[in-house]
């Protein structure tokens, strides 16, 4: 369990990021961090693994607080996959990439050749063994530096901004991805701009402005809240954005994702 | 990093940073001169006490500490360096004048790190590249100095992000042994240059997109005209060198033995 207490954050330039931001999220569950450019939502994760440290206040994951365990130790519970997958490939091979945490971690070289395939496999990255990561497009690097994460199957996995450089058919396969990663009980906490994507995940919200969490709840919820979009600086998805308007016909107003809206307008087709 | 600090460019309002680069290049230029030229202590210290007065007008005081702080552990390498190669093999006479001698070499080092940090402090970029297109440098070169320059705060965000994210996959950069601390960093190092030189391919691109270079002759909106400051600058850098030259030819300084009587 994570569990964040009263957390603020200044940073040494003296901008106040994380103003009191008291936060629980449960073993297994699925959130997604929301709120404009500087709301504190990277400030806010990069807590959770130790590579920011509370200005004031805790963050405990598992019960133990995260000053006291180095980043690199925090890591084998709490996997981070960054917005650029650039600020992290160096390694000859997608193979030696992926291996880089696993060798890290200190894992025998059978483990660590056992784990790679598998973090492969699951990234549909087989086949690219032996290619160099910084011959790969964009999307497929992003891939690579998914996999270097998840290889180690980490308890916790944050993910900053990974619909950035996707297309619709990858976006769509990583949706499917992370819904497996949560049924397998991991914590799955995204942190994302990409408000259509989070309508049709559908997970826990936490919805962030100005250093502190505005609203914390179901999507279908804070994604159907005109005001609360508007204090985030957040435009509703486009679905959300319609059935508001067709509440006066008798629609439910709290429908955000493509699949409902087109089982209510069919019902109503007859 | 601290060192670097003192030769990052700090925008404040005083006399020294409105004065032409060039005059102050061409101050800093005479004070590196004597500076190797000197091999004794007290001319050394000299130079380096009569720069004192530029950091207190200039109003940049905690950053010049900050790069004679950075620059210490540097100092502390350079007098053990010279101590024991001049010990063992310089063929002095007494200790007193190894000593001195490490010493002076050391004041040396701090003097040429004092000018050029006063010099960056008070010299914006832009002024700095103005500056060289005056003197007739091409445009080309002066571009990639400039762009060089200010794209070190940038290198240095992106380092602190690639850190974080190989720390994140299990790297300790801190503590083991040297070679392996050395080690450590090339995951951060390979990253940091291949997005350096894919950021330098991107800026190439897009400055071609907007046509740079299509003019041959190019004007600019601030054209540099050295004021009287200036040239009281660049006469007292010419007076320091006259008395300079002066000094080596006829005087002869005393040593630290002589002083103290030993």
């Amino acid at each position: 369990m994570i569990k964040i207490e009263d957390l603020y954050h200044t940073y040494p330039n003296g901008v106040e990021a994380l103003k009191g931001v008291s936060l629980e999220i449960q073993d297994g569950e699925f959130l997604a961090v929301m709120g404009q450019n500087g709301a504190g939502k990277t400030t806010l994760v990069k807590h959770i693994n130790g590579l920011l440290k509370p200005t004031k206040g805790r963050v405990l994951v598992d019960d133990t607080d995260t000053t006291k365990l180095s980043v690199a130790s925090l890591a084998r519970k709490v996997g981070f996959v960054f917005q650029n997958p650039d600020h992290q490939l160096f390694s000859e091979t997608v193979e030696d990439e992926i291996s880089f945490a696993l060798r890290n971690f200190g894992y025998d070289e059978k483990t660590v050749k056992e784990r790679v395939d598998w973090a492969l496999n699951l990234l549909d990255l087989a086949g690219y063994q032996k290619v160099s990561p910084f011959m790969l497009s964009g999307g497929e690097r992003k891939r690579v530096a998914l996999a270097s994460v998840l290889a180690w199957d980490p308890k916790i996995v944050i993910l900053d901004e990974p619909t950035i450089g996707q297309d619709s058919q990858q976006k769509e396969r990583l949706r499917q991805f992370i819904t497996q990663l949560n049924r397998q009980e991991k914590t799955v906490i995204i942190v994302t701009h990409d408000i259509e994507f989070v309508a049709e995940c559908k997970p826990r919200m936490v919805l962030m402005a100005e250093g502190k969490i505005l609203a914390d709840g179901e999507a279908r919820k804070v994604l159907t809240d005109p005001e609360l979009a508007s204090r985030a600086s957040v435009v509703l998805p486009e679905i959300s954005q319609i059935f508001l308007r067709l509440e006066n016909l008798g629609f439910p107003r709290d429908v955000i994702d493509v699949y409902e809206a087109e089982r209510l307008l069919l019902k109503r087709m007859g | 990093m601290s060192m670097f600090d003192g030769f990052r460019f700090r925008s404040v309002t005083s006399p020294i940073h409105q004065m032409d680069p060039r005059a102050k290049f061409i101050y800093v230029c005479v004070l590196f001169a004597v500076a190797v030229t000197f091999n004794q202590l007290i001319p050394l210290v000299v130079l380096f006490i009569i720069q004192i007065p530029f950091v207190l007008i200039a109003n940049v005081q905690k950053e010049w500490i900050r790069s004679m702080k950075g620059s210490g552990m540097f100092a502390v390498i350079i007098f053990f360096m010279n101590l024991l190669s001049l010990y063992f093999y310089g063929g002095y006479g007494s200790f007193t004048a190894v000593v001195e001698r490490s010493l002076a070499m050391t004041v040396r080092f701090i003097v040429l790190v004092e000018s050029f940090s006063i010099f960056f402090l008070t010299t914006s970029p832009d002024l700095l590249g103005l500056a060289l297109e005056q003197s007739r440098v091409p445009y080309e070169l002066c571009f990639a100095f400039i762009t060089a320059v200010r794209f070190v705060p940038v290198l240095a965000e992106e380092a602190q992000g690639i850190m974080d994210a190989q720390k994140a996959r299990g790297l300790e950069l801190e503590g083991g042994k040297f070679i392996k601390r050395i080690r450590n960093y090339i995951p951060i190092l390979i990253p940091l240059i291949v997005n350096a030189i894919r950021r330098s391919l991107e800026l190439a691109e897009t400055m071609e997109s907007r046509a740079w270079g299509a003019t041959k002759n190019r004007t600019n909106l601030y054209v540099l005209k050295p004021g009287r400051k200036d040239y009281y600058l660049i006469s007292s850098a010419f007076l320091i060198l006259a008395v300079s030259v002066y000094a080596l030819t006829y005087i002869q300084f005393p040593s630290l033995t002589q002083m103290l009587g030993i």
